[in-house]
Parts: C-alpha cells; sequence; structure tokens
C-alpha cells in the first residue's frame, strides 16, 4: 500500500526519516510513504486540482484551510482533530549568515540597512516566506509603536533588500548557500540548520530578538483516504507523528518537536527566543491570509510600488 | 603593380576569420560552454556517485516515466503527422492555410500555458475534473496528464518536417500508382513511404528529443511525487532542491546524452541522405 | 523544425487520391480534441470575472511588467540571434574550414537539451561563484539574477530558429546575383546590403518571428537564472504560475490569454510574411 504525502519544502529529509521509522513501527513491508515537496501553497493548489494526497503536511494552517473550503476534501475544523493545533511539531524563523557574519547582522532592524542583500521566498507560494513576513511585521509593530504605516514602511525597505524571490523555501536556500547571493538569509530553523550540516563551517544561525512560532499542520483528507482504502494507515501516520520515537527524529532534524521530554533532551539545539504567534498578534490564519497575502493585500501594495 | 585577382563573391581573408571567429566564439559562450558545466558537474562527485545516482530506485522510476510518456505520445504525433500531412499535401480544400497555422499554434503555445490548459479542463475546479472523478479517471497528477502535456507541446513536429516534403513531391507518382490499380494503402506503403522516410525519421527524432525533454507543461501538472509522477527534467530538479548538486547535473547529463544522441543520428542522417532531405531542410 | 506557414501547392483539379476524408478527418478530430478544445476552456475562463475586475488583472502593473519583460527580453533575444544567426549562417554556408559539421550539428543543441537542464547549466555559469559570473563580477556585470538572466537564457534557446531559416535560403540563394552586380561595379557592401539582405530579409524576419515566440512563452530555463523579482525580473509565464498556486485561476487564464493571443497573432504574421516573400520571388 501506498501512502501520499504532500508536503513543503523544507521536510524533504523529515520524512524520508520518518517514513522508515514508520514502515517499522508498523511492521509490515508493504507500506510505503511517498512524498512530494514543493512550496506549501503550490502544494495546497495541486491537491485542490485533483492531486490524490492520502495526507498534507504544509507549512501553515491557511493552506489547508484553502483546501478545506475550495475542494471540501476535509471538514473545516480538521485543525481541531489531533493534538496540539494538529502540529505535531513547530519551527521558527531564523537568520543564516556568512561564516564570521561580516555584515554584523544581529536583528531585524539591521536587515532594512541599505545595502544588506536578504534571501527570503516569495510569500504568495512559500508557507516559510509567509511566516518570515509576520515575524519581521511584529517586530516593526513593537519597535516602532503599533503604527501600521510605519510598520509597513519598514518591512517595505526589508523587501526592497531582497534580491532574489525563490518560489519556495529550498529555492531560496540554494540560492544563498550554493550561488553565494545575499548576506542573510531568512530561513525556517531546520532548514538553517541542514545548511550548516551541508556545508560546514560556511554558515553561523543568528537568533533575532523576536520571531513567530511557527506551527506547521498535519491532516488527513477525508473524502480521498475513503476513496482510496488508505484511512487506518494514514490514521496511525498522522497518530505516528506523535510518538516519542518520532518526536526524537523530528528533533534530529531540527523540527522543535512537542514532546516536553523530547525537547528537554535536544534543548541546546532549540534557543529560546520570544516567538510571537499568529493567532495572538494577527488574528489567526485566515486573517493574516485575507490582509496581508491575498491579492491587492499589504505584500502586493509593498511590491506594487 | 597589377591588383591580385579577387573573386568578387568571396570575401576577404580578414573578412573571413572576423566572421568565423564571431560565429565560433557566440556558439562557443552560449551553447558549448553550458554543455560542458553539465558534464564537469556531474562528474565532479566521481563516477561512483554518478553511478548511485543513475541506479537510485526514484532515478530509474523517472527515466522510466518519461520514456512511457514519449513511447505514447510520439507514435500518436506520428500517425498525426502523416495523416495531416498527406490531406494538406496531396489534396485542395478550403481553410487548409489557417489549418496549418492552427497545427503550428502548439508550438509558440509557452508550455506553462499548456499545463494551465489541462488544468483548467481536467482540474477539480476545471470543466470534467469532478465527473472523471466519479467514474474514478485520474487525469491531473498521473500518467495520462503527463503523456496529453506531451503530447500538446510535441504536437506539430512530425507534421511540420512532413507536410513541405510532400508538398514538394506534388501527387504524381501517387496518381500513377492508383491509376495502376494499387490501393490507397498500397500506395503510401510503396511510393509515398520511401519518399519521405528519411524526413519522418527526422521529425520522430525532434519529437522524441523535445518529449523527453519537457519540463513547464509537465511541471504545473504532475504530482511530484518521486517514484511515481517526477520524470527526468522534474528530477533534475528535485535532485538540486534535495542539495544533491552533483546528482542533479547527473541526471541532466543523461538526459543531455540523449539530446546530443538525437543530433548525431540528424546529422548523420543529414550526411547520408542530403539530397533525399534537401527538400524538408528548410528547418 | 521547419517554418510555419508552409507554402503550398497552387490548386488543381480534383485528387484521384484516395484517404482524403480519413486523413483529414483524423487530423481535425486529434487537432481539436488535444489542442483545440482544451484552448477554448483557457479562453472562456477569465469571463467568469466581470470585465472590470478582468481589466485590473490585465493591466495591474506587476502583470504588465512581466508581459513587458517577457516580450521585451524576447524581442531583444529574437534581434541578437538576428545578428549572430546571420553571422552563423553566411560562416556555415560560404565558408570551408574544418570542424565545420561540428559547428553545424552544434546548432541544434538549444532543441535537443531540455530547458531545466540549459536552466541548472546557465545559472552555475553565471552566478556569481560561476566560471563566466566572476569574471564578469570583476567588470562590476551581474547576469544571473537579474533581468539580463532572462536575456541570457532566451539567446540560448532562440539561436537555432533564426540560423536554420536562414542558412538554407542562403544556400539555395547561390552567388549568380552577386556575380552580376559585382560585374556592374559594385563593391562588396553596395552587393551585401541591396542584393544579399534584401534577398535574405523575409527568411530572417521569419526567424526572427520564431525566436521571439519561443523566446516570450519560455520558463523552464528562465526560473532558474532570473532573481524572480516582482516588477524586475518576474517573466510572464511564471506569474501565471504563481496565479495559479494563488488559486486564482481566472487571473492566470487571463494572462494566459494574453500570451496566447501574441503567440497567434504573431503565428498569422508569419503566414502573411511568407505568401508576401512567395510574390517576391
Amino acid at each position: 500500500m501506498t501512502l501520499v504525502n504532500v508536503s513543503y519544502d523544507p521536510t524533504r529529509e523529515l520524512y524520508q526519516h520518518l517514513a522508515s521509522a514508520f514502515a517499522k513501527s508498523l511492521k509490515a513491508d508493504n507500506v510505503t510513504l511517498r512524498t512530494s515537496n514543493s512550496g506549501s501553497g503550490s502544494q495546497a493548489r495541486a491537491v485542490i486540482d485533483g492531486q490524490q494526497a492520502d495526507v498534507v503536511t504544509l507549512a501553515l494552517a491557511a493552506d489547508i484551510d484553502a483546501i478545506a473550503r475550495t475542494a471540501k476534501l476535509l471538514p473545516a475544523d480538521w485543525q481541531k482533530r489531533l493534538p496540539q493545533n494538529s502540529s505535531p511539531y513547530t519551527s521558527t524563523i531564523v537568520f543564516l549568515v556568512r561564516k564570521g557574519n561580516p555584515k554584523g547582522l544581529r536583528d531585524w532592524n539591521d536587515l532594512v540597512k541599505p545595502g544588506v542583500g536578504v534571501i527570503t521566498p516569495n510569500p504568495k507560494t512559500s508557507g516559510g516566506a509567509r511566516w518570515a513576513y509576520l515575524a519581521a511585521w511584529s517586530y516593526a509593530g513593537k519597535q516602532l509603536g503599533a503604527n501600521d504605516g510605519k510598520t509597513r514602511d519598514f518591512v517595505g525597505r526589508l523587501y526592497k533588500n531582497v534580491p532574489v524571490l525563490d518560489s519556495g523555501a529550498r529555492g531560496s536556500t540554494v540560492t544563498f548557500t550554493k550561488r553565494a547571493i545575499g548576506d542573510v538569509l531568512l530561513s525556517w530553523e531546520n532548514e538553517a540548520h541542514l545548511a550548516l550540516k551541508e556545508a560546514p563551517g560556511q554558515f553561523e544561525i543568528v537568533y533575532p530578538s523576536r520571531s513567530i512560532l511557527a506551527e506547521p499542520p498535519v491532516a488527513l483528507l477525508d473524502r480521498n483516504v475513503d476513496r482510496r482504502g488508505t484511512r487506518a494507515v494514514a490514521e496511525a501516520f498522522l497518530k505516528f507523528l506523535y510518538t516519542p520515537e518520532a518526536q526524537e527524529i523530528q528533533a534530529r532534524d531540527f523540527f522543535r518537536p512537542r514532546d516536553p521530554k523530547v525537547l528537554a533532551k535536544y534543548s541546546k539545539q532549540f534557543p529560546r527566543i520570544e516567538l510571537t504567534t499568529v493567532d495572538s498578534e494577527f488574528g489567526g490564519w485566515e486573517k493574516a491570509q485575507a490582509t496581508h497575502f491575498a491579492d491587492k493585500g499589504v505584500f502586493d501594495r509593498i511590491f506594487g510600488k | 603593380m597589377p591588383r591580385k585577382f579577387q573573386n568578387p563573391t568571396e570575401d576577404s581573408l580578414t573578412l573571413k576569420l572576423t566572421l568565423g571567429s564571431i560565429a565560433i566564439a557566440f556558439v562557443g559562450l552560449f551553447l558549448v560552454l553550458p554543455l560542458i558545466v553539465v558534464f564537469h558537474e556531474a562528474f565532479k562527485g566521481g563516477l561512483a556517485h554518478a553511478w548511485t545516482t543513475i541506479t537510485d530506485p526514484d532515478t530509474l522510476a523517472a527515466i522510466k516515466l518519461s520514456l512511457i510518456a514519449a513511447v505514447i505520445a510520439v507514435p500518436l504525433n506520428t500517425v498525426f503527422g502523416v495523416a495531416a500531412a498527406w490531406c494538406i499535401a496531396k489534396f485542395d480544400f478550403w481553410g487548409k492555410t489557417f489549418l496549418v497555422t492552427l497545427i503550428d499554434l502548439p508550438f509558440s503555445v509557452s508550455p506553462v500555458v499548456v499545463g494551465l490548459v489541462y488544468v483548467l479542463v481536467f482540474g477539480m475546479q476545471g470543466w470534467l475534473g469532478l465527473t472523471l472523478a466519479g467514474y474514478d479517471i485520474q487525469i491531473l497528477f498521473a500518467l495520462p496528464g503527463i503523456v496529453l502535456a506531451t503530447i500538446f507541446v510535441t504536437f506539430p513536429f512530425v507534421a511540420r518536417e512532413l507536410i513541405p516534403l510532400m508538398v514538394d513531391q506534388g501527387r504524381d507518382e501517387e496518381e500513377a500508382a492508383v491509376s495502376l490499380g494499387a490501393s490507397g494503402f498500397q500506395t503510401f506503403l510503396r511510393v509515398t513511404l520511401p519518399n519521405i522516410k528519411w524526413g519522418l525519421l527526422y521529425g520522430i527524432l525532434l519529437c522524441n528529443a523535445r518529449a523527453l525533454g519537457e519540463f513547464g507543461a509537465v511541471s504545473v501538472l504532475s504530482g511530484h511525487i518521486r517514484g511515481e509522477t517526477n520524470t527526468m527534467p522534474l528530477h533534475v530538479q528535485l535532485l538540486y532542491d534535495n542539495y544533491d548538486y552533483t546528482g542533479a547535473f547527473v541526471v541532466a547529463a543523461i538526459l543531455t546524452l540523449l539530446g546530443l544522441l538525437t543530433l548525431a543520428i540528424k546529422s548523420f542522417l543529414e550526411w547520408r541522405y542530403a539530397d533525399e532531405l534537401a527538400a524538408s531542410h528548410r528547418h | 523544425m521547419s517554418a510555419p506557414g508552409i507554402s503550398l501547392a497552387a490548386g488543381r483539379a480534383r485528387s484521384v487520391l484516395p484517404g482524403f476524408r480519413l486523413s483529414l478527418g483524423f487530423t481535425l478530430v486529434y487537432l481539436a480534441s488535444l489542442v483545440l478544445i482544451p484552448l477554448v476552456a483557457l479562453l472562456l475562463r477569465p469571463f467568469e470575472l466581470p470585465l472590470p475586475e478582468l481589466w485590473d488583472a490585465i493591466t495591474a502593473p506587476r502583470v504588465l511588467s512581466a508581459l513587458r519583460l517577457s516580450f521585451g527580453m524576447a524581442l531583444a533575444a529574437a534581434l541578437i540571434d538576428a545578428v549572430f544567426g546571420l553571422i552563423i549562417a553566411w560562416v556555415l554556408v560560404r565558408y570551408r574550414f574544418p570542424g565545420k559539421a561540428l559547428l553545424d550539428a552544434v546548432i541544434d543543441l538549444p532543441f535537443a537539451l531540455p530547458t531545466a537542464v540549459a536552466g541548472i547549466a546557465l545559472s552555475t555559469l553565471y552566478a556569481p561563484n560561476g566560471w563566466l559570473g566572476s569574471a564578469l563580477m570583476e567588470y562590476g556585470i551581474r547576469v544571473a539574477y537579474t533581468p539580463w538572466g532572462v536575456l541570457v537564457a532566451m539567446v540560448f534557446i532562440a539561436l537555432p530558429f533564426t540560423v536554420r531559416t536562414i542558412q538554407p535560403v542562403l544556400a539555395e540563394l547561390g552567388r549568380d546575383s552577386e556575380e552580376a552586380a559585382a560585374t556592374l561595379g559594385a563593391t562588396r557592401l553596395q552587393i551585401i546590403g541591396r542584393v544579399v539582405l534584401p534577398a535574405l530579409l523575409p527568411a530572417i524576419l521569419t526567424g526572427v518571428a520564431l525566436a521571439f515566440a519561443r523566446a516570450a512563452g519560455e520558463y523552464g530555463s528562465i526560473i532558474f537564472i532570473a532573481g524572480n523579482l516582482p516588477n524586475i525580473s518576474e517573466i510572464a509565464p511564471l506569474l501565471i504560475v504563481i496565479n495559479l498556486e494563488q488559486y486564482d485561476y481566472a487571473g492566470a487564464a487571463a494572462v494566459g490569454v494574453v500570451m496566447l493571443g501574441a503567440s497567434f497573432i504573431m503565428l498569422l504574421a508569419l503566414n502573411a510574411l511568407q505568401s508576401w516573400a512567395a510574390k517576391r520571388r
């Protein structure tokens, strides 16, 4: 039996590791997990257009909301079906800079200075880019005293420093690490650690004073699993993600596990910084999506100028 | 001193050298250098790494999928090309020029638009998606979608190779065969086919090269599931994004070799059968 | 690939050959089901939007700048390829030198090379740490991840179209008229300007049109080497993909229709060009 998992960009390695552990835990050789990776928005679009996925593991709730709303493959309250807002792991947005941090980039306000090259993907298509955008917005809002005009100006200046806008997180990582473009990559925490591992000694991670708690959710697509007869395995897989064994694998791949024991064990690699949330500051993903990233939203106006 | 005679249509040596150098430099810079990069990067990791990449089940699945798509798309377009060339070259009818324009159309449509078009027809939000899903027929994100996109982008290749060739040859030979009592099929097999075989082969080769290499259209409507709906060009992108640059270039090098093989056969045909190909040589 | 707008033999009395209905019927059914009906789906989709919104979808600054970039760079690439294509065709037809067959074969490389391969090869080459990119960096020239990257990719993929349309016409041209002009006392420059170029003009224009059409629609190789920045280095086909990924089917289709319209007009112009050239002969 093949289980199809449609996922976002930086989970390529994670789900490969989880797939073999899951197969072992089932004690069944006939179950294979196949994962497709791309920008979170493009993956949601593919599922809406009929990509036969059993589970989706995307970067943010808004993309799964879109699947529920448009294609009605799962109920609107899908996020309540699994613990912790259906996010078995969390992550955040950090800065990846070149060795020795030659431009001395410590916090978000360093990124809007002239002459700093910031690499981040397109918030329209990438989930990580939307988290990064909101993290920057939250920092600016706090520094500049909740003044929307000034905040927008700050974020606008940040995006003026972006020389390449890739469609997914991985594309941006390649641009920054392999093509040597830019001074700082706004990166998923796990993606930044992976880059360190891939090219030892070339990069450093900088934690800004404030970032955002990213909760990448997972969900079962009811209509698809019932038609394909994969419901039992798919449910087992999603439950498996919350087991201590899977949480360990997630921690080793630099995703922040929900399990407090596992998190404590790996606490060294996950520094505690101030993290805002979408729900507390932006009124949930639905509202954040409509205000900032929808057609003619704030992001369009920033780039429309 | 009498000036040395120079053929007025012969360029001076300086001009020859200048133009020749420009041509070679331009081709070298824009066409050959990228080719060298592909092989240079592919063998950076050594032969062993190249071999692991090639024998990886996902790579093999991608190669298989690309070949299956080409094996379905190319013969269909070949039959179409022969049929279209036959009616256009051997008969006169109203709207013929317009028909030729329509046959040419897929060639200038952006591959992305091709992908979009099929999403609009077969997607769940499109015309037929829900109906087909009712019958459990999966077009997009599966082999049929990839084949459809491949057919669309390679649509005119055979037809456009054959039409000028068959127009040029006229219909006298076929008419003679028919008046001597040959059936239509016999006429085609014994008279037409020998005349067009090299042009036909040439068209099939180009069609096949394009079919194996299509990226944009397939990218829009493939599910990008490795081992299942990943074609070779998509696998290049996948490996590239998976930090396996060398692996990406290894698969790219396989595709390039297939392309070079096509070119080699094509050049050989041109050299060996120059006269027969001359008519279709306006390519 | 042969040039479109094939000149068709003048009509004659009804053919005695069989298979007309079968072949035409198959051609039409195949063409309609695989190409025309899907294209109609594309043409109708944008009209789900109210007209003012549709107008906005096409005239938004970001859409306009993407179209300008795709079409503008495609035109520039086609013209560059016309100049160098003419030189290459001239060298291939008129000169004899060792390695000529190889040069001739290499021209078709962009036909045979998948666009994704071209994309990663070109971006590796022109990135600031690449072979050419690092050399150009010393002169302060950046190619990869700028609009110039778009141009480089387009020049690459469109070159065979100009060479391969000019080359056979030049070969057929022969040298008689040049010799005649020379005996009448024309200088070499005059001969090229007044005799050779006018005779080649239809082929050059056809080549430019084909190269333009191919370059304007190109996606695979460009997304790897352009920076994909809205309003700066974002091409129209990428905008279609982005619209699609935002579930904006009508918006994606609207940009698609504009591109389709442009290529159709291009083809019609080509056909007109061909019949004009045929009359001139």
